[in-house]
């Protein structure tokens, strides 16, 4: 069994001061689900974009066994696909095509595999009809969706997603549930969506404060309601 | 990610009082022309627009892409303001970026912004405007004119911008006209390239998910008559008379010189200029003819401003 | 994250931040300007105003090796006057001949060039001074003070309002980019696609912004409009200066004037 993702000690501060991790351990191996949970400014989003080295701080990080070093960060930025909360941000192509091939095309593959990267992925995500469309017409559930494609055009071993449920209405999540319950990734999933967690990932490591508040069973760690409080997180019965 | 300085900020120190004072007078008539334009222009949404866009171009000009070996390549975005809400409001927005680049960035001087907003808020929108407007008119609405008039219409207006900012450096004595010129010139070919492929980019994005954005403000455009017909002939005839004109080949440099008369402390500098100070850039007649096309394009921007005047279509 | 530092500045308590920022607006363009009117190699005015700057800067509490990497900024424009070491009219200090080439780096020149140098960095110092200890609502009332047209204030004020949260936007935009930029494995080719591809997608991000900008800016309008937004721009009526900040501006921007004068005056160029 791999080590997918291996974070020794990690803390970072930004340059206003503000420190925003604090002794960071966790180790994740391949095919593992986790959860990343904890309250707002607890510092989830900051600890998936030193995931595929935008964020650096101090510690030691390995992905796939590679540490973020220049010369590997593209390289790691094709094993880890990053897909953020706001799917605006990531669709910036005409076409919903342009957005899924962008990774393919960087890597500097030929046109035959791009396209087939793209069919894939956008298969994977059951949106294949989709390609000719607009991105910016897409109702968020869909563009949602698209965005994960254009993670997955680049046959990621790791799938990293920041709030992926938010916002969505119950159709839109029940479908985006349906399609991460198929991918075969390495999963780690930073939300709110307690309920998701519960019925998707079955680790869950919780984050507060920029450190790391527990780790483990999601079950053992949702039956526990008054240190769920505690941190800030509350399961809806 | 610290703020970098571009290449078309004149900082203070570099421009004359004379120079820097003229262009001052020159930006305040013309943003006041702008001003009263967008007034009159009804549309309270206006305002909305061009605040929400004028962080768009600031924040946009940020965004880079690897040319080679480390360089980037940046976006002005004179050129988008004008084709997204027209010549007289994107003057305004453009004013705006300029101003607070300079007031909070220092990017550009403070004394220094008259003529920057001269160069990049004025000619650089009028000069998208033109190329864009002639365009349009000419592929009678096809999509192609668009396209082309962003690519072509953004090229021109930052080799515009970046001769006038040559010009100002060479009348303030700062920088001899044979280098400055056509230093600029070559340089902004290259970034002008890259402002237009952005500017390219964009417009097709925008076409695909927002077309209404670009037919509206081209229905105004393509009404026009045909003074750009006599305004390009006036320019035309320019470039041609300007050489035959100056019997001496240094005639910028004979306008440093009047200037260190009135002595307000920047004696004059190129009284005694060998001609070939660089090996290779040896023809100041191509500094007045570079010289004259920026009057040309000066005078076309004028020409602009005279016909809204006169027919005053809004949009 | 450098737009909180120049925040975090900004809220500073010092006696300069206090400061009214009309006074402050005056007198730093002063200081701008008498940069530009003192005479070549001045050094005895160059120095003095420099301590003028230092004293300030030390007064506002702000970080002197800040300020200083900031007007670090100057250094490239720098180039376009690089010529001007070359005139070949001042006594020469080094002549090189290549082929049928001349080359002379005149005494002259270096002055010129320095001079320059010099002036355009205490223009920098200046104005960094006066981004550094005025909140930009400051800025604005001085603007206004200045007859500056009531609806370029407000197109102003909306965009700075605006301002930080286009660059968070930028921010993510170029993330997203880069988190989409690896590297395949299996086949080491060249990375980035063409040139002209790359620009492409930035340009598709820069009209991607433009048009959430133009859709966000609807409802900004409709927001103005809940709040009684009519088309007519009004705004505070702003308070007097005060009569003794008044009087210490008009002494420093006189005293600067006499600098200029006096200066001129011993250089030999009156």
């Amino acid at each position: 069994m791999k080590e997918a993702i291996s974070i020794n000690n990690l803390s970072y501060s930004y340059p206003d001061g503000h420190q925003a991790l604090t002794g960071v351990s966790l180790q994740i191996t391949s095919g593992e689900k986790v959860a990343l949970i904890g309250p707002n400014g607890a510092g989830k989003s900051t600890l998936l974009l030193h995931l595929n080295g935008i964020l650096s701080g101090t510690g030691n990080i390995k992905i796939m066994g590679l540490e973020p070093t220049q010369e590997n960060l593209p390289i790691i930025r094709a094993l880890v696909g990053l897909v953020f909360q706001n799917p605006d941000d990531q669709l910036f192509s005409p076409t919903v095509f342009e957005d899924v091939a962008y990774g393919p095309i960087y890597q500097g593959l030929d046109k035959i595999t791009v396209q087939s990267r793209v069919n894939q992925a956008l298969d994977d995500v059951h949106m294949r009809e989709y390609q000719e469309r607009v991105s910016h017409h897409l109702s968020l559930g869909e563009k949602k969706r698209i965005a994960i494609a254009t993670v997955l055009s680049m046959q990621p071993e790791i799938l990293i997603l920041d709030e992926p449920s938010s916002g969505l209405d119950p159709r839109a999540r029940r479908e985006l549930i349906r399609l991460l319950r198929e991918l075969p990734q390495t999963l780690l999933v930073a939300t709110h969506d307690l309920l998701l967690v519960r019925e998707l990932l079955p680790r869950a490591v919780v984050i507060d404060g920029g450190r790391v508040a527990a780790d483990g069973d999601t079950a053992e760690i949702f039956s526990d309601s008054f240190r769920l409080e505690s941190h800030g997180l509350e399961l809806p019965t | 990610m610290w703020y970098s300085p571009r290449s078309m900020h004149i900082p203070d120190g570099f421009l004359s009082i004379l120079v820097a004072v003229l262009f001052w007078i020159l930006s305040t008539l013309i943003v006041s022309l702008a001003i009263r334009q967008v007034s009159q222009e009804r549309d309270e949404r206006k305002l909305p627009v061009m605040g929400v866009l004028a962080a768009a171009i600031f924040a946009g000009q940020m965004l880079n892409f690897a040319v080679a070996g480390g360089t980037s390549g940046h976006l002005l975005g004179a050129t988008l303001a004008t084709i997204i809400v027209g010549p007289w409001a994107a003057i305004l927005v453009m004013t705006c970026v300029v101003a607070i680049q300079a007031l909070i960035f220092q990017d550009g001087g403070l004394l220094a912004m008259g003529a920057n907003i001269f160069n990049m808020a004025v000619i650089g929108v009028s000069v998208s405007f033109l190329v864009y407007s002639i365009l349009l008119k000419i592929s009678k609405g096809n999509r192609w004119g668009y396209y082309a008039g962003a690519v072509i219409g953004a090229w021109s207006a930052i080799e515009a911008a970046a001769l006038a900012a040559g010009l100002q450096l060479a009348l303030s004595g700062t920088s001899p006209a044979n280098i400055a010129i056509p230093a600029m010139a070559g340089i902004h070919a290259l970034i002008g390239l890259g402002e237009a492929l952005i500017t390219l980019g964009a417009i097709t994005f925008i076409m695909s998910t927002r077309p209404d954005l670009l037919t509206s403000s081209s229905q105004a455009v393509r009404g026009r008559s045909s003074l750009w017909i006599v305004g390009l002939a006036l320019a035309v005839i320019l470039a041609f008379l300007s050489p035959l004109a100056s019997t001496h080949p240094d005639g910028l440099e004979r306008v440093a010189e009047q200037q260190g008369f009135i002595k307000l402390a920047q004696p004059s500098v190129f009284q005694l200029i060998p001609d070939y100070i660089v090996p290779g850039i040896n023809n100041t007649t191509l500094a007045t003819i570079i010289a004259g096309l920026v009057g040309i394009l000066i005078l076309i921007g004028v020409s602009l401003i005279l016909y809204h005047l006169r027919h005053k279509t809004h949009k | 994250m450098h737009l909180h530092i120049i925040d975090h500045y900004q809220k500073m308590k010092s006696p300069i931040h206090r400061l009214d920022g009309r006074v402050k607006l005056v007198f730093i363009v002063s200081v701008i300007l008498s940069c530009t009117l003192l005479p070549t190699n001045a050094w005895p005015a160059y120095i003095l105003l420099f301590s003028v700057m230092v004293a300030l800067i030390l007064l506002s509490d702000l970080n002197i090796a800040y300020v200083m990497k900031r007007s670090l900024l100057v250094l490239p424009f720098l180039l376009t006057a690089l010529p001007l070491i070359f005139r070949a009219s001042e006594p020469s200090i080094i002549t090189y001949t290549v082929d049928k080439i001349t080359i002379t780096i005149s005494q002259g020149g270096l002055i010129r060039f320095t001079s320059l140098g010099i002036k355009s960095w205490l223009s920098v110092i200046a104005a960094i001074l006066l981004a550094s200890t005025t909140s930009f609502t400051e800025l604005l009332l001085a603007m206004r003070s200045l007859k500056t047209p009531r609806l370029l204030v407000a197109v102003f004020g909306l965009m700075w309002r605006y301002l930080f949260l286009m660059f968070e936007e930028v921010e993510r935009l170029m993330r997203a980019r880069l988190s989409r930029s690896g590297r395949d494995l299996s086949s080491p080719r060249r990375l980035g696609g063409s040139l002209m591809w790359r620009a492409g997608v930035t340009g598709g991000m820069a009209g991607s912004l433009f048009v959430r900008s133009l859709e966000r800016s609807e409802r900004v309008y409709n927001s103005m409009l809940a709040r009684g937004y009519d088309g007519e721009i009004r705004s505070l009526e702003e308070p007097p200066i005060q009569s003794g900040v008044l009087l210490w501006l008009i002494i420093a921007v006189a005293g600067l004037f006499l600098l200029v004068i006096v200066t001129n005056l011993l250089m030999g160029s009156l």
